[in-house]
């Protein structure tokens, strides 16, 4: 996303680069001593400084929101830091270190609460807790305490050109085998039959999720075990397998799987993708489908990748309470900003029951068949699953996918090291 | 050996006791002295600061279990080191490292000397060839991993690497997640050799026009037939200091092998080296710096046993070698 503002036209002299040279290198020496992060005290006018994180939202209109948002909050000075690139890795380091946000939007995993890096907010949203569905609090939830506030739900689904699937006579999709079969008829030279995820022949892409909810499993049970069963997913993954060995797949292209540009630019037949982008692409795929990750094994479930983001605040902040505050404000009671967060510029489903319910303009065409099947299908991030069962998990499926190695063994291994983690809880 | 050829003027300083007598040059060297520690001072703190105290306690976390935090509290003696040597993606990381030097260390050496042989040679535009070569060394790793990622060989039918495949009749490749055969090593190989090669080859122009004319001169006279005879019995050996020293500094660059893997393959389980590993496993979303700390060592013993095992072999870097 680019600030567009005009470049100066002034006359830029050597004294006055100098001039801004010197001023911008003290700036940067007084960002040295004192922290603009968490650390930062006060803003201006006297009031508390508190800095704000978000990854980097595709929709045009977003950022500029967010400050709008930030600037409409009077008890504080609130900063928007946006982040593009790899939040992840910017996100848990800061928090980690002390040049970490005060108030940020993140996913909930328990590593976050056993290393006391978020504060519990379970108070925060008592008031209105019957708004919010079960399956959105339980994903903010670890051992009975809510940690984040939900902000949006992201339906991930398969999206498709109808056309070029009545063109093969392809009528329905309702298995992983008819998914496997419809990639391989739509492909052609010049357009792939599906797109999940530019290295998705070796990793799996975006699918791997779906595939284990598809099966009927889940990442871990209620009771913290492994919730798959890895005869299936094994299974499962072959087929995934041979969409590689195909060549049905999209790969390399210039954006990933969470850009509509390769569905848009005639790239590929049919992309996994979230319901954000849904105003972009009905604006150009005339004859736009969506359909839900097809069930995988004979007894499973078709499933939908119910993503999303939550609030959440820093415990290493230095105003936890004036972060709270900010964070109520603003995704617990301000349902205005809410429902111009989730509709006004990508689509996403408001977690808010009430707002929901309202929201016109989720309730025709594709988005509204996206909540459908999300009601029908949604399955939630566990917060309970870490980053190194993830990694574990990932790594197993590489080989399988990517490499063809035995797909039970491998799974085999990797439940043995999930199974390290969660001897940790 | 050039050392031999070091003249053998000695530098001595002026005497002391030329014309001011002796009290001048006491409080000279005393001066000498504050200005040593004015200009060592702010160094020595930054070395220390930046290099030795994460060097030391980087030993301290690999004992604990630091998970998420980096003053742990839970000591766990050997255990991070167990479970990285007898862990397969760390194993499988130094695997991936020692292939890729054996690709990269052999091609940038042909190629740079190649590249310096040919502009020794070019009587014409000699500047103009020198900087051509030499330019992409200016150019950022990440940038230029992302020049290749996203335009040359990108795995749609508009990549410039798939225009010229299509030429011959081929399909779109995914050159970056292409596993078998490995088609991923060309972009990864590629842009470090587009990258470095310029500069290796000023070392090597430097030392080629350092070579006697005179030998060429004499061995045509003793009947040599040029070309390959010459190379191989005069440049080569000449060359031979300077060539142990590109074949050591792409090795150590090779071992610090990062930013094009992680920029054009992130996080692939077939083709991430140790750093790469490491840089997931303590600073991405693990956080786990008891691990990734006791990774660094094992990978810094490593390097160490490589340069005192060189050194013995070919002996750079020991005394009397330039």
């Amino acid at each position: 996303m680019s600030d567009n503002r005009p470049l100066a036209s002034s006359p830029f002299s050597r004294r006055l680069f100098l001039g801004g040279a010197a001023a911008a290198s003290a700036a940067a020496l007084g960002a040295c001593g004192s922290n603009h992060g968490s650390g930062s005290s006060q803003g201006a006018g006297g009031k508390t400084a508190i800095q704000q994180w978000y990854h980097q939202y595709g929709e045009s209109g977003t950022q500029q929101a967010a400050k709008r948002y930030a600037a409409e909050y009077k008890d504080a000075a609130v900063t928007v830091q946006w982040i593009p690139g790899d939040y992840d890795t910017k996100l848990t380091s800061g928090l980690a270190g002390s040049s970490g946000p005060d108030a940020f939007e993140y996913h909930l995993s328990r590593a976050l609460v056993t290393s006391n890096e978020v504060v519990e907010l379970t108070d925060l949203i008592a008031d209105v807790k019957d708004d919010y569905s079960d399956a959105d609090l339980g994903s903010c939830t670890v051992d009975g305490k809510i940690y984040a506030i939900p902000m949006i739900d992201d339906p991930q689904l398969i999206f498709y050109k109808k056309s070029l699937l009545e063109a093969k006579g392809i009528s329905s999709i309702e298995t992983l085998d008819d998914l496997v079969s419809a990639a391989k008829e739509l492909t052609t030279k010049d357009v792939k039959g599906l797109f999940s995820g530019n290295t998705a022949n070796n990793d799996g892409g975006a699918l791997v999720g779906p595939v284990i909810y598809s099966t009927g499993g889940r990442y871990l049970t209620q009771d913290m075990k492994i919730g798959f069963d890895t005869g299936l997913v094994a299974d499962a993954l072959l087929k995934l397998r041979q969409l590689g060995t195909d060549k049905s797949l999209l790969l390399g292209a210039p954006t990933d799987w969470t850009d509509p540009g390769s569905i848009q630019n005639g790239l590929c037949a049919m992309q996994w993708i979230g319901m954000w982008a849904v105003p972009t692409m009905s604006k150009a795929i005339e004859d736009l489908g969506v359909m839900p990750f097809p069930k995988a094994a004979p007894n499973g479930q078709p499933s939908v990748a119910s993503g999303g983001w939550s609030a959440m605040v820093s415990a290493k902040s230095k105003h936890i309470d004036e972060a709270k505050a900010f964070t109520k404000w603003l995704w617990v009671d301000n349902t205005k900003d809410q429902e111009d967060w989730s509709l006004s510029y990508g689509f996403h489903i408001p977690p808010r029951k009430s707002l929901a319910a309202k929201a016109t303009k989720l309730q025709s065409g594709v988005a509204a068949t996206c909540v459908q099947l999300n009601a029908d299908h949604g399955v939630q991030n566990d917060p309970n699953w870490t980053p190194a069962m993830g990694t574990a998990l990932t790594d197993a499926v590489t080989r399988i996918v990517g490499k063809g190695a035995d797909p039970e063994k491998e799974l085999a291994a990797a439940v043995k090291k999930i199974n390290t983690e969660l001897q940790k809880f | 050996m050039v050392g031999a050829a070091m003249p053998s003027r000695v530098v001595t300083d002026r005497p002391s006791t030329s014309r001011t007598g002796t009290a001048v040059p006491v409080r000279r060297i005393r001066g000498q002295r504050w200005a040593f520690w004015a200009f060592i001072t702010p160094f020595l703190v930054g070395l220390i600061g930046f290099v030795y105290v994460p060097i030391i306690w980087s030993a301290v976390l690999s004992f604990f279990d630091a998970q998420g935090t980096v003053v742990p509290t839970r000591f766990i003696g050997l255990a991070n080191y167990k479970r990285m040597l007898t862990d397969g993606a760390f194993t499988s990381a130094l695997l991936t490292f020692t292939l890729f030097a054996v690709f990269i260390v052999p091609t940038t050496f042909i190629v740079s000397l190649g590249l310096a042989m040919m502009v020794n040679r070019i009587q014409a535009a000699r500047a103009f060839f020198r900087s051509v070569f030499f330019l992409p060394t200016a150019c950022s790793y990440v940038v230029a991993s992302l020049v290749w990622k996203l335009s040359i060989f990108n795995g749609v039918r508009f990549g410039l690497a798939n225009q010229v495949a299509s030429l011959f009749g081929s399909d779109p490749i995914a050159w970056l997640s292409t596993i078998n055969p490995p088609l991923y090593w060309i972009p990864i190989v590629s842009v470090r050799l587009w990258l470095q090669s310029g500069f290796y080859m000023i070392l090597f122009l430097a030392a080629l026009q350092n070579i006697n004319p005179e030998l060429y001169e004499a061995a045509f006279v003793d009947g040599a037939k040029g070309g390959w005879q010459l190379f191989r019995h005069i440049t080569l050996p000449l060359l031979r200091p300077t060539a142990v020293s590109v074949l050591l500094l792409c090795l150590i660059a090779a071992y610090q092998a990062f930013d094009e893997f992680y920029n054009l393959l992130g996080n692939a389980e077939y083709a991430r080296p140790p750093l790469v590993y490491l840089y997931y496993l303590a600073l991405g979303t693990q956080q786990n710096f008891g691990l990734g700390s006791a990774g660094a060592l094992i990978l810094a013993a490593l390097i160490a046993i490589v340069t005192i095992l060189q050194s013995r072999l070919l002996g750079f870097g020991s005394k009397g070698e330039s």
